[in-house]
């Protein structure tokens, strides 16, 4: 008969702790940074900035403890609805499809969307009819960048989407955009970050920051709701605003309206150029249709103009290291350890902002260049190790022949080497295909980055996301199986 | 025996190897080899694994640079130091063809295209020539009906006749083997033996490493036993291999006996 018996461990050592208040989670994203929300820089693992205080507001009110979560900007709304938080705040803009689908908190702050230009424009620029050809940037997935898609269609701007608030203002100055929209708050930071544009004074559209709530979390909107307003009452989100240099005599305004109404706004932003409102189910995707189209378009063509770079400069790595002398494979080699040892977004990040003082390559380009440079010296493997499969008895035998090395390369091993590398050169080219998706970060809109801005206007990702890859898949699928058939037809041999 | 394998016959010895050294990493492989071949002859070089046969024909070829000694083939001569660039080798070319024992076929390529790429492209051969000069080559080693085949798609007999032919395709006064029976089966043995034969008849000159003694009775006229790197025993095949003289020969003749050929 076995007995079991329990364990009967000590008593825990630590001493009983303080009944701990229950934690309210909140999720922000600390990269889009001050006034909003900031990794502090006197204690990296503390954030701070308005949205911080205004979610200890919330606790406070509701007894509990504050505890931040990071989370990429433009998925705060949906790691809320995933239940990773109990409420999302980041200067998070108050829309219509956010209220379809969140609880969504009073609109606590104003904001407007400005122009920023350099100074030569500042008498001409006042509104977005006045950048007709232009390039004007922004943040992808904002209201700014819904206002520019449709200034494109009735005036002609050009939009240029960025990841981030900091590089349209410094591309600003560099003459790569001609005009950035974006909230005054953001303008204001980043004129003090990098002096030298002028923030214009027209007011091209008006917004609201809110924060979001799982719809099923009503009551706790509710609380939180009021908390914001008697917050509000007392002055002490006067304080914090003013405390974030984000106080102003329209904020003040517009506190003064909202407390006095009791009801919250019930649709968000009005502008005076009004904001395209996507409908919903089969409608917006028809809509969505023509622009997924284009950005597919871009990345296949970028992919194909990319492995074409990285085949050519590939081959020509895997010769230098197969054929050349000492110092050439050692330079060679050390390039495709470096590239393949760093991340291909870093890499971006350095090619188009980092060299911007050097040479200013256009987006596009950019992205081509460095997407080619970085495969190339996952290419340049694959040659290399198919050169050295190819059996030393044939190039021998070549050389037996009279053959010259060249012809040796040309005749015997190349197309050898080339049989063997297309399987894993096909992997590859579907690899660059998906990796493409980076290059949003220097302001290529390809697929990804079309899906991601279609499903933060849907709210949703999943009709989004299904379409964005039924369309990848529909430009991998037929390459495998061309290449699938050329290698069936090539091992015959 | 067909136009497409026949050769004039001079006189003097078209492959003289003298005083070849040759040492890899500290060891002598080859301590001073030397061994003549006439046209329309066949020597057998014989010797146990690793006595460095293979060696002696890679030198011929310049494949491997050697340390002293003369490599003469039809009045183009090798001299010991690095191997030359590819380019001053093109008269070395056209004078010595070589059979590897894997065959080393171009797997891509087809039959006829393996035998047409040195003429076409070593030495700039009108295809349309090239192509039938192949077949006639192909035809005289019967494989003509493979010509369209892939290297993989043929058996190792017809590879070996291919790899021949390619060999012989910029009509070389002197072919090198090395190891042709390792992966023949006896009745392959005996009619490669029958076309070496015609080969050397036709006025060619042929170099073979073999340790298989049936093969060499039967195929060569003069036997080179190397052993320890150096040539032990030299003379007219029936004598070396009847009545051997050397102890390494008499060793090789115990333990190499090899199954005889058909007749």
């Amino acid at each position: 008969m076995l007995v079991a018996c329990a364990p009967s461990g000590p008593a825990t050592d630590a001493p009983a702790e303080a009944p701990r208040q229950p934690l309210l989670r909140w999720g922000g994203d600390a990269e889009g940074g001050a006034p909003f929300v900031e990794a502090d820089p006197a204690d990296p693992a503390v954030v701070r900035g308005f949205d911080v205080e205004l979610a200890g507001f919330i606790a406070e009110g509701l007894g509990r403890r504050p505890q931040f979560g990071q989370v990429a900007w433009a998925s705060i709304e949906q790691s809320v609805a995933r239940g990773d938080f109990d409420v999302g705040m980041s200067g998070l803009e108050d829309r219509e499809e956010l209220r379809a689908r969140y609880a969504v908190s009073l609109p606590y702050f104003e904001f407007r969307e400005v122009l920023a230009v350099r100074p030569g424009d500042s008498a001409r620029v006042h509104a977005l009819a006045d950048l007709a050809g232009k390039r004007v940037a922004t943040l992808g997935s904002t209201m700014a960048y819904r206002l520019l898609l449709e200034a494109e269609q009735r005036h002609g701007v050009v939009p240029v989407s960025y990841d981030d608030d900091v590089h349209p203002y410094t591309d600003l100055l560099e003459g790569r955009v001609d005009a950035v929209l974006l909230d005054h708050v953001i303008a204001e930071r980043a004129q003090r970050r990098t002096p030298g544009f002028v923030i214009q004074r027209d007011v091209i559209a008006r917004g609201h920051y809110v924060a979001v709530f799982a719809r099923e979390r009503a009551a706790l909107r509710d609380s939180a709701d009021a908390i914001l307003r008697e917050r509000m009452r007392d002055g002490a989100l006067e304080r914090t605003f003013r405390r974030w240099g984000v106080w102003d005599a329209e904020q003040a305004a517009y506190q003064r309206q909202l407390l006095s109404s009791a009801e919250a706004p019930s649709t968000p932003g009005t502008n005076p150029e009004k904001v395209a409102r996507p409908a919903t189910g089969a409608a917006t995707v028809m809509a969505y249709l023509p622009a997924l189209a284009r950005a597919a378009a871009i990345t296949l063509g970028m992919s194909c103009a990319a492995m074409l770079l990285a085949v050519l400069l590939g081959g020509a790595i895997a010769a230098g290291r197969v054929y050349g002398g000492v110092v050439t494979r050692a330079a060679l080699a050390t390039y495709v350890e470096i590239v393949r040892g760093t991340p291909v977004l870093l890499q971006l990040f350095v090619l188009y902002y980092g060299l911007s003082t050097m040479v200013r390559l256009p987006a596009l380009l950019a992205a081509i260049i460095g997407l080619g440079l970085n495969y190339a010296a996952y290419e340049s493997e694959i040659y290399r190790s198919a050169l050295l499969a190819i059996p030393r008895t044939q190039l021998e035998a070549a050389r037996t022949l009279g053959l010259s090395e060249w012809q040796c390369f040309r005749l015997v091993r190349g197309p050898q080497a080339l049989r063997l590398a297309l399987a894993p050169m096909t992997n590859d080219f579907v690899a660059l295909l998906k990796d493409s998706s980076l290059v949003s970060v220097i302001t290529v809109v390809e697929l990804t980055k079309q899906t991601a801005i279609y499903a933060t206007n849907a709210g949703s990702w999943l009709v989004p996301g299904l379409l964005c890859g039924v369309i990848y898949l529909a430009m991998s699928l037929p390459l495998s199986r061309v290449a699938r058939r050329l290698e069936a037809r090539w091992s015959v041999r | 025996m067909s136009d497409a394998i026949s050769r004039a016959v001079s006189g003097a010895p078209v492959l003289e190897i003298d005083g070849l050294r040759l040492a890899r990493d500290q060891r002598e492989v080859l301590r001073g080899v030397s061994l003549q071949l006439q046209a329309g002859q066949v020597c057998a070089l014989m010797g146990v694994s690793g006595a460095g046969k293979s060696t002696v024909l890679r030198a011929a070829v310049a494949l491997e640079p050697f340390d002293a000694g003369r490599i003469s083939v039809d009045g183009v001569s090798l001299v010991p130091g690095p191997v030359p660039r590819e380019s001053a080798l093109r008269g070395l070319r056209r004078k010595v063809g070589m059979v590897f024992q894997q065959h080393a076929l171009f797997s891509h390529l087809t039959v006829r295209e393996n035998v047409m790429l040195a003429p076409v492209h070593a030495i700039g051969a009108v295809p349309h020539d090239a192509t039938s000069a192949a077949h006639m080559l192909l035809a005289a080693l019967g494989v003509a009906h493979r010509a369209d085949a892939y290297p993989s798609q043929i058996s190792g007999g017809e590879a070996q006749r291919v790899a021949i032919a390619r060999a012989l395709a910029l009509d070389p006064p002197v072919l090198l083997m090395d190891e042709p029976t390792a992966a023949l089966d006896p009745a392959r043995r005996g009619a490669l033996a029958g076309t070496l034969r015609e080969l050397a008849a036709a006025g060619r000159a042929l170099l073979i490493t073999t340790h298989d003694v049936a093969f060499a009775k039967a195929v060569a006229d003069t036997v080179a036993v190397l052993a320890h790197g150096e040539v032990v025993e030299l003379g007219d095949a029936r004598r070396v291999l009847d009545a051997p003289s050397h102890a390494a020969t008499r060793d090789l003749l115990s333990h190499e006996r090899g199954s005889p050929l058909p007749t």
